[in-house]
């Protein structure tokens, strides 16, 4: 589903992701970890297309098209869906008429007709059941006022209405409460099945407990130095970065 | 991938042209150029009025000979040479139409270009529509349905005839001919406009609306609108304006004067998109209106106005609150583009006990423009127990447009509660990401968080009303996004 080869990026003129390789297929559970500054958020951003962050070398392949030239919406249209680390407030726009609008451009980007309100309202409550959330959140202004765990939950019911193919949770864990992260856990894995595919990028082992992946990567300084099963996050928890970097250096 | 900064984003918005930009050939019969005695006795002439109306209109011109352009507001144009305008230009081929079917086939079609056709208008059952195109009304609608209730709604050429004692007891009594240069010239030299009654205890079963359009090149417009709502009568009124794209400027002073009696209520709501020039700040229309409201006891005037147009505003839709209990409210949205300027805002006069007043101010900034609020709260001494809240809300598009607010408060009662609250906000790159990563296109993103921003005016809008002033809003900031 999505090749990443020799990936370079840089912001503001700084080389941040130096030769990044990943696969990954329908059906997976992918988790990227790292310390601060390895580029694990810059590699979400990348992959979304977000602008400020400049693509070098390498190239991102989504279902065999080369992203290079696709916009941020295309991408989105296309089936990739990021779950922000810090989700942006929109004052006056309700989560209702957010995810109509996002759900409605998709589908005028793939010659569809707007969906009707009737089979809307079954959907947002469908998925409304689906995450525990009540349906009065609908009507509040996109994460204006919201806490930390109604913006990761609002994610993830946006995540549910969308569909995506590829979802890339950024630090979805910062800043919840064990209770929030199990709520969030527990949606991702309802939403998961064989023909999606998730991206987990996490500094910490603690939502892996929740969102069991099948791959661990390990990105340091820019690379991707090590790759391994769900075991490689219980080690990583153990033992800290700093043996990666010692045996980088050796 | 190309990198879309907001400096793209100012380009594209700087790059969108007035949609509604096209002529109407119609054949028009127009004054010479030049204001003095006898082009008022002309104009006049023309509309057979009465002596009384002529002299009024005389009076009015002698005290604006000594009169001078107001220049405290903030904003910067080369003043109007008012002796190079037309002050009389109307469709000569004019007879009035009984049904809308008989309207000038090139009339409709300016409609459907307006995105509001006439065969839609009626469609929308419930909305009557008196047309003032440069300042002559071409067609009234609904009429019948109105008389059976005694509700007067017509041009105000006719009310001047059909009705002069009313016309003459009402006109002037809130907005008095010297009460400022553009409304003293207005008082002179108005053309038409519209005219309305309620009587006492009526409830206006439908929306009334009138559309105002400028037309001929060269010409000013000065409509004059009175709506007077009798004790105890409701009526919700609809302004509409649009004017076709030139290069010079074209002026546009109208005088808007509601009288709302005891425990009456009129709501009256304008969508304005006169054109605002091009994207170099040619053209335009100067807009400099006087609007004000007067409430008796227990009354209500709500303003809601939509700005988009026009290349200079100049604009305070007021109420005087002289009744006990009486309310006034004003509800707005302001966007400028390119290099467009508005000052706009209102007056809100306690005079009686236990009066009211609310302030909802959205502004709206792109381009290079200035938009300012400009606001008066005056608590007179009687006024005991008077209340008001103003917000102002402003939000900048790119680095290179202003938001001013100016707010006056002058209060002589101890007893009144004056609020007033503002917020400056900017339109970020990362709440345009935001909407982009689930697919919504930069555009659309634009229009989806003018949209909230503005909701709380555009709720106020009746429905028909308020999903045209959405699109307005995102012709009026958006380009097209290639």
């Amino acid at each position: 589903m999505l090749e990443i080869k020799n990936l370079h990026a840089k912001v503001e003129e700084k080389d941040i992701l130096k030769g990044v390789n990943l696969e990954i297929k329908s059906g997976e559970i992918h988790a990227i970890m790292g310390p601060n500054g390895s580029g694990k958020s810059t590699l979400a951003s990348v992959i979304t297309g977000k602008e400020e962050y400049e693509m070098t070398e390498g190239q991102i392949v989504f279902e065999n098209e080369n992203l290079e030239d696709v916009s941020p919406e295309d991408r989105a249209h296309k089936g990739i869906f990021m779950s922000f680390q810090y989700p942006i407030e929109i004052p006056g726009v309700t989560t209702t008429n957010f995810i109509k609008t996002a759900i409605n451009e998709t589908r005028k980007a793939q010659g569809e007709k707007e969906m009707s309100a009737k089979d809307m309202l079954q959907k947002l409550r469908e998925k409304c059941d689906l995450l525990d959330i009540d349906q009065k959140f609908l009507s509040r202004s996109i994460n204006d006022g919201f806490s930390g765990g109604e913006k990761k939950r609002n994610e993830i019911f946006q995540m549910a209405m969308l569909e995506p193919k590829l979802a890339i949770l950024d630090e979805t864990d910062s800043g919840l409460d064990i209770d929030a992260l199990k709520i969030v856990a527990n949606g991702v894995n309802k939403l998961k099945s064989k023909d999606n595919a998730v991206l987990v990028i996490t500094h910490y082992q603690r939502l892996l407990d929740h969102i069991v992946p099948d791959f661990v990567h390990v990105l340091f300084d820019g690379k991707i130095v090590k790759s391994g099963g769900k075991e490689l996050a219980f080690e990583l928890e153990k033992k800290g970065y700093d043996w990666i970097k010692e045996e980088i250096k050796s | 991938m190309s990198k879309y900064t907001e400096d793209d984003l100012k380009k594209e918005l700087e790059t969108k042209e007035y949609e509604y930009g096209f002529y109407t050939d119609i054949e028009s019969d127009t004054l010479p150029v030049g204001l003095n005695e006898e082009i008022i006795v002309a104009i006049s002439k023309k509309k057979e009025e009465p002596e009384w109306m002529t002299d009024w209109r005389l009076d009015a011109f002698k005290k604006w000979k000594e009169m001078k352009e107001p220049e405290w507001a903030n904003v910067k144009y080369e003043k109007p040479d008012l002796q190079k305008i037309s002050y009389y230009s109307a469709p000569s081929n004019k007879p009035k139409y009984n049904s809308l079917d008989e309207v000038d086939p090139e009339l409709l079609e300016t409609f459907k270009k307006l995105g509001i056709s006439v065969d839609e208008q009626k469609k929308l059952a419930g909305v009557a529509v008196d047309v003032v195109i440069d300042s002559v009304s071409v067609a009234t609608s609904f009429k019948d349905t109105l008389k059976e209730k005694g509700i007067i709604f017509c041009s105000m050429n006719e009310a001047i005839k059909e009705h002069s004692e009313l016309v003459k007891k009402y006109i002037g009594t809130v907005i008095p001919k010297t009460d400022n240069y553009y409304a003293a010239l207005n008082s002179a030299v108005f053309s038409d406009g519209s005219f309305c009654y309620i009587p006492k205890g009526v409830k206006c079963p439908m929306e009334l609306s009138t559309y105002f359009r400028i037309n001929e090149a060269g010409t000013g417009q000065f409509e004059r609108t009175l709506v007077v709502a009798d004790k105890g009568s409701y009526v919700s009124y609809l302004e509409g304006c649009s004017a076709p794209s030139r290069d010079e400027n074209q002026l546009h002073a109208a005088v808007v004067e509601l009288i709302a009696l005891d425990d009456a209520e009129i709501k009256y709501s304008t969508v304005q998109n006169w054109f605002p020039g091009d994207s170099e700040g040619n053209g335009g229309v100067f807009n400099f209106v006087t609007k004000r409201g007067l409430c008796e006891n227990n009354a209500k005037i709500s303003w809601t106005q939509v700005e988009t147009g026009s290349a200079v505003t100049w604009k305070y839709p007021s109420c005087v609150l002289k009744g006990k209990n009486s309310v006034g409210e004003f509800y707005s949205i302001a966007v400028t583009n390119n290099f467009q300027q508005a000052d706009t805002g209102t007056k809100m006069i306690h005079l009686g006990e236990n009066t009211k007043s609310t302030i909802i101010s959205k502004g709206i900034s792109a381009g290079k423009s200035q938009n300012s609020y400009r606001g008066l709260v005056q608590i007179s001494p009687r006024a005991k127990n008077s209340r008001n809240f103003s917000q102002c809300d402003s939000l900048l598009i790119g680095n290179e447009c202003g938001a001013h607010t100016f707010p006056y408060i002058e209060t002589k009662n101890k007893s009144a509660q004056i609020e007033h609250e503002a917020t400056t906000s900017k339109i970020g790159e990362d709440q345009i990401f935001y909407c982009n990563q689930r697919g919504i296109d930069t555009e659309k993103a634009i229009a989806l968080i003018v949209n909230g921003f503005s909701k709380e005016v555009l709720n106020k809008l009746p429905m028909e009303f308020a999903v045209e002033a959405q699109k307005l809003l995102e012709i009026s900031l958006e380009g097209s996004v290639g």
